[in-house]
């Protein structure tokens, strides 16, 4: 089954194309990873999968219901309100600047999609979310506020925020692009034990070396379209385009 | 007499002036800064009458002279209708110094807001919370801290506009010490008078430093 796909996604902002005709499939248990240039489109397809963006046009499927449709522009179809608050609950977000809430500790971050939204007891959701820190290696920074943290530390935090809604799949935009060099292994490593539990994930990433590792497919975008999938195996090795030939080359 | 005991001697009706002065300032800002923040949120508002009554309050106010405001509600409204009189002065001065400060606390609400960054409110709609949500757990809490330096800045402009409310009658600090300073003949009662607004600005100042330190703690 397939947790989110694509079909025709168009997204234009203003007279400029930043995607065109997306197909895109992430099944449920894959760990799909996008690359490509900068500029690509990546950020805005994941932005428009979770309705940070609207799209322009095409469909968006989410576990095979429509949860949108629309044409130049204007959303012809999309889910009932409840089903659409519940799909985009499934989906967790984890962003390249982490933004995290600087006015809440690490736990009260960590609590606050559980407690507010999903009304959890507070017992529970502080259970919840120190089990969640534990898990991401900060048990002991439960107290403590995001500014005291590191980089590799507060994007922890955030992927913590995002699974303690209980996500079917996880959306990371360059989840390590704003760390320093020597912190982009404790998240990837967190990155990695998810990927291991079975969690569906979809991955904008520059770090190569976590997409042969970790991924199931790799798909390599660039001018708002994506023009080649496959195995890492087949994407690293064997790219077919030009242009994916020429960006591996100027990142491996 | 000497004039340190002359001094004394006003001290009593000195600090009922401030008084009048103190309280005027915080109720005027303290019910302004409430009726601010929904203007702010008015003006930030993408439904068009909320929008641009909002707005249209804001640049009254902030555009015509605080004078003419209080003026025009004590003296000018009865003219237009009886039922428009206000009769306590008094009433009249809270009315147009909280409807002024109001106009000013909103934009800079207003820009606290809009200083916050974009990703809190797209990190905190990932995670289903609401608009309101957003407000109240978010984005409020990380304004009012950029808020501290400019309301107390308010507070303390707000603290000497008092001065204008004599054009209605009214008896605060400054009209207290003009009426001793003419009938004693003389300008010394003026020293300690600025001293007094130099006490009461200083506990402002000391207040709003306690609170910036007090919501500091998460930088
Ligand atoms: N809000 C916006 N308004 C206008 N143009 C935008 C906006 N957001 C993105 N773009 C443009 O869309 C294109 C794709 O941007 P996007 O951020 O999706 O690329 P990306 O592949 O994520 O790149 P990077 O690797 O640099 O993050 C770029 O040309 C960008 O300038
Ligand atoms: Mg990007």
């Amino acid at each position: 089954m397939s947790i989110i796909r694509t079909e025709e996604l168009c997204k234009n902002f203003g007279d400029l194309q930043v995607l065109q005709n997306v197909n895109l499939t992430v099944n449920s248990g894959e760990v799909v990873v996008i690359i490509g240039p900068s500029g690509a489109g990546k950020s805005t397809l994941l932005r428009s999968l979770n309705t940070l963006e609207t799209i322009t046009s095409g469909k968006i499927f989410i576990e095979d219901n429509l949860f949108c449709r629309a044409e130049q522009g204007v959303i012809k179809e999309e889910m009932s309100k409840e089903d659409k608050k519940a799909a985009l609950l499934d989906m967790g977000m984890v962003f390249q600047r982490f933004n995290l809430f600087p006015n809440m500790t690490v736990k009260e971050n960590v609590m606050a999609g559980p407690v507010h939204v999903k009304k959890t007891p507070k017992e529970e959701a502080e259970k919840r979310a120190l089990e969640l820190l534990e898990k991401v290696g900060l048990a002991d920074k439960a107290d403590a506020y995001p500014s005291r943290l590191s980089g590799g530390q507060q994007q922890r935090v955030a992927i913590a925020r995002a699974l303690a809604m209980q996500p079917k799949i996880m959306l990371f935009d360059e989840p390590t692009s704003a760390l320093d060099p020597e912190l982009v292994g404790e998240v990837l490593n967190v990155m990695k034990d998810l990927a291991a539990q079975g969690m569906t994930m979809l991955c904008v990433t520059h770090e190569m070396g976590f997409a042969r590792e970790v991924a199931d497919k790799v798909v390599f975008m660039a001018d708002g379209q994506i023009l080649e999938e496959g195995t890492p195996e087949e994407i690293f090795n064997h790219p077919k385009t030009a242009k994916a030939q020429q960006f591996l080359s100027s990142v491996l | 007499m000497n004039d340190f005991s002359r001094i004394l001697t006003w001290l009593p009706q000195l600090l009922l002036g401030a008084r009048t002065t103190i309280v005027i300032t915080i109720l005027a800002v303290g019910i302004g800064l409430i009726l601010s923040l929904f203007l702010a949120l008015g003006k930030m508002s993408r439904i068009f009458v909320i929008n641009k009554f909002c707005s249209a309050y804001i640049f009254f106010f902030r555009g015509t002279p605080l004078l003419m405001q209080i003026y025009f509600l004590y003296f000018g409204l009865p003219q237009f209708h009886p039922a428009l009189t206000i009769r306590s002065a008094f009433v009249a001065a809270m009315i147009a110094y909280t409807l002024n400060s109001a106009a000013y606390l909103a934009e800079n609400i207003r820009a606290g807001i809009q200083s916050i960054d974009k990703g809190q409110f797209e990190a905190a709609k990932t995670i289903g919370m609401s608009g309101a949500q957003t407000m109240r757990l978010v984005i409020i809490p990380q304004a009012v801290r950029r808020l501290i330096p400019p309301v107390g800045n308010e507070f303390i402009m707000m603290l000497k506009d008092v001065s204008l409310v004599a054009i209605i009658g009214l008896a605060d600090l400054t009209k207290v010490t003009r009426a001793i300073s003419s009938s004693s003949a003389t300008a010394l009662v003026y020293i300690p008078a600025m001293i007094i607004y130099l006490i009461i600005t200083a506990l402002f100042q000391f207040v709003f430093n306690t609170l910036e330190k007090k919501y500091s703690v998460y930088e």
